[in-house]
């Protein structure tokens, strides 16, 4: 249910761009994030949680992980369990722990009611962790290495589709000492560097540059960056950084867009998986 | 006062209550069977799903004069907000401390419009606005426990109780004059990490109740009794035990408790079969196969119909049989009844995240075409015997990453599509972005929820306004936006008319025929899906943007 993003696609940009958000909350103000966002949950004690973390250890791994995640003997995961989400203070964990599931395959761990408790404590304070949507709180920290393509291919492949605008001793030397980790690379190629839906007025103008030419009825062009564009208006950056406007009816003036990205979009449908792990694999080699 | 004189009185009576929002009676049940026209009584203004008007006073030949009626800006939270003089302090429920922030606000319900009153939410709000000047009836806030708070698409109504969901997971009865509460009840467990967004759907005495879930959970549907709120009955969308219908789709019986397939978009109902049509969210956990199995992971993103009065499923489809990249088949599908190779059939339509259309038999769920609208979508590699795509596991999320279009926004998501009887066409706002999924969870026993992959947008091959032939599944037209256009959704009239945000903070007016624009103002983004209701004799049109609602009229 990957929503997010859209949704907050659909609100108007801020004015002006916002600071970070501050990693603690304003005082009196709790702000929502995290896997339950807001969600008020008195705090474990340490000691308990520590007590529980060792006894979970010598008879919880084995069956359900040591990540919580379920283990080598089948046990189900714990962090996506119900019972231990729902779970406030071990009403719940503990009586499973006692032995009420053993239809269900869960054997009564001899634990006494206060070690049970510091399990389900730990157990809690695991669960405190899980991240955004439902992410396991151990992914991410270790990514692997995205590069499994031929560098040899790639570098073919560049020739063949990227030499026209690009060249690995012009505009591309040293990118891979630029941007070193490989993952960023090969998002920021394969995007040509992301799309703008609005250009800013004061922009410097670059290769990338969005331009637009209008032929009025008179005959004048117009020519300057493109700043916004849609069915019924056109803006256009003029060198002296002023910025004109015109209606558009039915076609007219005339407008002709030049994108030098375009070809970077166009080829979004046309690459095979290979032929970009190839061409990562061959820019990481332009250090 | 002879009998006589009482009769003739009593319709002025009543028309007085109604001009402040105050009718005696409100909303009778039966008023929600009929074709939407005058009045929006429910989330999609009529049963179907069509978001078709029957009024055309504004049509292709004076929507040029369409002017500003009023626009209403409102203030989220406990303060006092709205304008005009005297304005009503708000009404506060709820059972969380009253210290979480949850920001602003935006607009993305539906707007109820009964005897002159309009009734809208934001998550944990709800107001009502007189439809005539937008001027502030009542604000009801809700006092949250937490959870995700993505968005509310609005209220249900029986007689004269609306009834909203909050994103903690209450059910809130409130009385549509005054917006007092009447009572609220538990609908899910927050703790959980169910959170809810849908509009309440009323049926008869039923007040049928979606959720939604981002980890692994049972995703359900429950029906509340109207006047008392208690539960009447509750449908899970995967297997819960050992025997129910989908087990043999999944790995294990576990798998399929955690599976997912939440109900977070209001459906649609058909009063003949009495069956009540929704579509379901992704599996989960969504990016990584793990305990899930091979087989289709029923009954998530699919579309699902169950009978209203027990809860009990009459069929199902899988739009995306083992979805492996959060294609929800969430959107609202269509009720449409029409020809269909030479024969009148009673049809459910639906374009799908996964960027692919359908049409079914209504009745058993019979599958009768497939196609791909989604300009860009690649993901799929052909289709199985009941025409639901193949998943191509070469575009599952990989460690080195996979280019996949549509992006896990899908072509379209929530937002309503319509349907014109008038030209027999679907039209739904298709995006066909592009993104590398990379898998970052390379653990064997899966990932949880929709973690596991990183998304990296990475460009788009358009946006288009696109008319698709319900019986072809063919694309008949198609228009481009130059943003991403569509995004609260899309309404068409019997003006022959189509109204939709471009995108590109436009409010447009399209030719239905072929989609040109014929009138538009520039108000922001669109974040709700116009509605019409014919008022005083006038045809209005209103829309939301952020936090504002603006009203449309001929004058």
């Amino acid at each position: 249910m990957a929503v997010v993003s859209r949704m907050l696609a659909q609100n108007p940009p801020p004015a002006t761009p916002s600071p970070a958000p501050p990693t603690a909350p304003a005082s009196g103000v709790r702000r929502l994030g995290g896997f339950v966002p807001g969600q008020q949950r008195p705090p474990g004690d340490p000691v308990q949680i520590a007590h529980g973390k060792a006894l979970y250890g010598v008879s919880c791994t084995s069956c359900h992980g040591a990540d919580l995640r379920g283990g080598d003997l089948g046990g189900p995961n714990l962090l996506r369990s119900q019972v231990a989400l729902s779970d406030q203070n071990g009403e719940l964990i503990i009586p499973i722990i006692h032995g009420s599931r053993q239809d269900q395959g869960m054997p009564a761990i001899p634990l006494n009611p206060e070690d049970a408790a510091a399990v389900a404590a730990y157990i809690r304070s695991v669960v405190e962790t899980i991240g955004n949507q439902g992410k396991p709180p151990s992914v991410g920290k270790e990514a692997p290495s995205i590069l499994v393509g031929d560098a040899t291919a790639g570098q073919a492949y560049f020739a063949a589709k990227c030499g026209s605008c690009h060249s690995a001793t012009g505009d591309l030397a040293g990118i891979a000492t630029k941007i070193d980790d490989p993952k960023t690379l090969q998002t920021m190629w394969v995007s040509g560097g992301g799309r703008r839906r609005r250009m800013p007025v004061a922009v410097a103008v670059t290769r990338r540059t969005i331009t637009v030419s209008v032929t009025l009825p008179s005959g004048e062009t117009v020519e300057g960056r493109l700043v916004q564009i849609d069915d019924f208006l056109v803006t256009v950056g003029l060198a002296d950084g002023t910025v004109r406007t015109f209606r558009r009816d039915d076609g007219v003036p005339k407008v002709e867009v030049h994108d030098p990205m375009k070809a970077h979009r166009d080829l979004l449908a046309v690459y095979t998986d290979k032929d970009i792990h190839d061409v990562t694999a061959y820019l990481v080699t332009l250090k | 006062m002879t009998l006589t004189r009482l009769l003739l009185a009593a319709p002025l009576l009543l028309s007085t209550a109604a001009l402040l929002g105050q009718s005696e009676s409100g909303l009778d049940p039966a008023d929600l069977l009929k074709p939407l026209k005058d009045a929006w009584p429910s989330y999609n203004g009529d049963y179907s799903g069509k978001r078709y008007s029957a009024l055309d006073q504004i049509n292709r030949s004076n929507v040029q004069h369409l002017t500003l009626a009023w626009m209403c800006r409102v203030t989220s939270g406990p303060a006092q907000g709205g304008r005009g003089f005297g304005r009503p302090s708000v009404i506060i429920g709820g059972e969380g401390p009253g210290d979480i922030f949850t920001g602003g606000g935006t607009i993305k319900s539906a707007v109820l419009e009964v005897d002159g009153a309009l009734y809208f939410t934001m998550p944990d709000n709800a107001w009502a606005v007189d439809a005539r000047d937008g001027t502030e009836l009542w604000h009801y806030f809700w006092k949250t426990k937490g959870g995700t708070h993505i968005g509310n698409r609005g209220l249900g109504m029986w007689h004269k109780t609306l009834y909203m969901e909050t994103p903690d997971d209450y059910l809130v009865a409130l009385d549509s004059s005054t917006g007092k509460e009447r009572w609220h009840k538990p609908i899910a467990d927050l703790a959980q990490g169910y959170f809810s967004t849908p509009a309440p759907l009323v049926v008869g005495n039923h007040v049928l109740v979606g959720t939604g879930d981002d980890i692994d959970a049972p995703g359900f549907v429950q029906s509340f009794d109207p006047e008392t709120g208690d539960l009447q009955w509750k449908f899970f969308t995967v297997p819960m035990k050992k025997g129910d219908v989908g087990l043999e789709s999944w790995g294990n019986l576990d798998a399929a408790r955690h599976g997912g397939g939440q109900a977070w978009v209001t459906g649609v109902y058909d009063p003949e079969t009495k069956l009540y049509i929704f579509g379901t969210g992704n599996p989960t956990p969504a990016f990584t196969m793990g305990t899930r199995g091979p087989g289709d992971n029923l009954f998530t993103s699919a579309l699902v119909a169950i009978n209203v009065d027990t809860g009990k499923l009459g069929w199902y489809y899988s739009t995306s049989p083992h979805d492996m990249h959060d294609y929800d088949s969430a959107q609202t599908p269509i009720l449409v009844d029409a020809m269909y190779h030479g024969k009148m059939r009673k049809l459910v339509v639906t374009a799908a995240r996964n960027g692919y259309f359908f049409t079914l038999d209504r009745v058993t769920g019979e599958h009768l075409v497939t196609s791909k609208y989604g300009l860009d979508t690649n993901w799929a590699k052909g289709l199985n015997k009941v025409g639901a795509p193949i998943f191509d596991p070469e575009k599952n999320a990989t460690v080195a990453g996979s280019l996949v279009s549509p992006t896990s926004d899908g072509t379209t998501n929530w937002e309503p599509s319509s349907f014109s009887p008038d030209t027999g066409l679907f039209y739904v706002a298709q995006d066909n972005g592009y993104s590398l999924f990379y898998l970052i969870d390379v653990d064997p026993r899966g990932s949880m929820g929709l973690g596991g992959k990183e998304e990296a947008q990475v460009g788009s091959g358009g946006s288009f306004l696109t008319a698709i032939d319900y019986a072809t599944g063919k694309t008949v037209w198609t228009r481009p936006y130059y943003g991403r256009g569509g995004g609260g959704g899309l309404l068409t009239t019997a003006g022959k008319l189509l109204f939709a945000g471009d995108g590109s903070e436009n409010l447009v007016a399209h030719d239905i025929s072929n989609g040109k624009p014929l009138w538009h103002t520039r108000i922001g983004e669109v974040t709700n899906a116009p509605q019409t209701y014919l008022l005083d004799g006038h045809q209005y049109l209103i829309v939301a943007t952020g936090d504002t609602l603006w009203s449309f009229v001929l004058y």
